[in-house]
């Protein structure tokens, strides 16, 4: 678990993180505002938020659960872009993919 | 015609990535670029290297290992065909640099009829870190052609 994208993957492997991820895309929450819809405890959410902490996900500018939880969009965006680069290379691969099957029905002519 | 590229889908629930991409032809063709080794060698890619194909069995069962060449670099693959069935192929997957690790790719091609064909790739690793390696694989390829073009930016005295 060495490099920040796997940690970003791993803390956004559970459903309830990914809930608190998109809830702070609207802004910054305090622990209590952000456990309120959930029927769990204020601990566990504050446990969930620990590893988005950890992954680099959201900042606090202060420990407690008084300050407010700062979600970290540029670590999102390494993530997105790491896909997007996966992706551009799959796309390469699927038009040079094109082409072949181009030549394969010239073939048929 | 709107041009398709591919969509993609990391799943944060399991170590796996989904592609999807839509095809000017047959579920037919697509499946004889998929298991005839000179056609797949055409386009397996990426681009700058040669692949050159070890051993190929395309049934289920069979086995199936290449080899891609880059500036005197070789990269190997190999994996088996789990099933081979017209509209659908499911194989094992290794890259040799890392021989631990094995992914399950499942490819499937959907008829959208008018000689078109809905190509789904998923790729299941065998761990987070296993799928995220697999997203970075080929990175440097990216980050030479991005020094390149540096250089050629310097060269010109546009930077």
């Amino acid at each position: 678990m060495a490099d920040p994208l796997t940690h970003v993957f791993a803390a956004l492997a559970d459903p309830t993180r990914r809930d608190l991820v998109a809830r702070l895309a609207d802004g910054d929450a305090t622990v209590g505002q952000l456990a309120d819809p959930y029927e769990v405890s204020v601990q566990a959410i504050s446990k969930h938020l620990k590893v988005l902490e950890q992954a680099g996900l959201v900042s606090r500018a202060a420990p407690g659960h008084r300050s407010p939880v700062h979600l970290e969009a540029d670590v999102l965006d390494l993530m997105t872009a790491w896909v997007e680069r996966y992706r551009r290379r799959a796309e390469a691969r699927y038009r040079r993919l094109d082409a072949v099957l181009a030549e394969m029905k010239e073939e048929r002519r | 015609m709107t041009l398709s590229t591919a969509t993609i889908e990391a799943d944060p629930t399991v170590p796996m990535i989904r592609l999807r991409r839509d095809f000017e032809a047959t579920p037919e063709q697509l499946f004889r670029a998929h298991t005839d080794p000179q056609l797949f060698a055409k386009w397996v890619g990426p681009d700058g290297m040669t692949t050159a194909v070890d051993r190929w069995d395309a049934t289920t069962g069979g086995c199936w290992r290449y080899v891609a060449t880059r500036d005197g670099m070789d990269f190997g693959f190999h994996g088996c065909f789990h099933e081979v069935r017209p509209d659908r192929i499911v194989q094992t997957f290794t890259w040799e640099g890392e021989p631990d690790g094995v992914a399950l790719e499942t490819i499937t091609f959907e008829d959208l009829g008018d000689g078109r064909t809905r190509l789904h790739a998923q790729s299941l690793c065998d761990s987070f870190e296993g799928r995220d390696a697999m997203l970075r694989s080929g990175m440097e390829v990216g980050m030479e052609q991005g020094y390149a073009k540096l250089d050629a930016l310097l060269r010109t005295g546009d930077v």
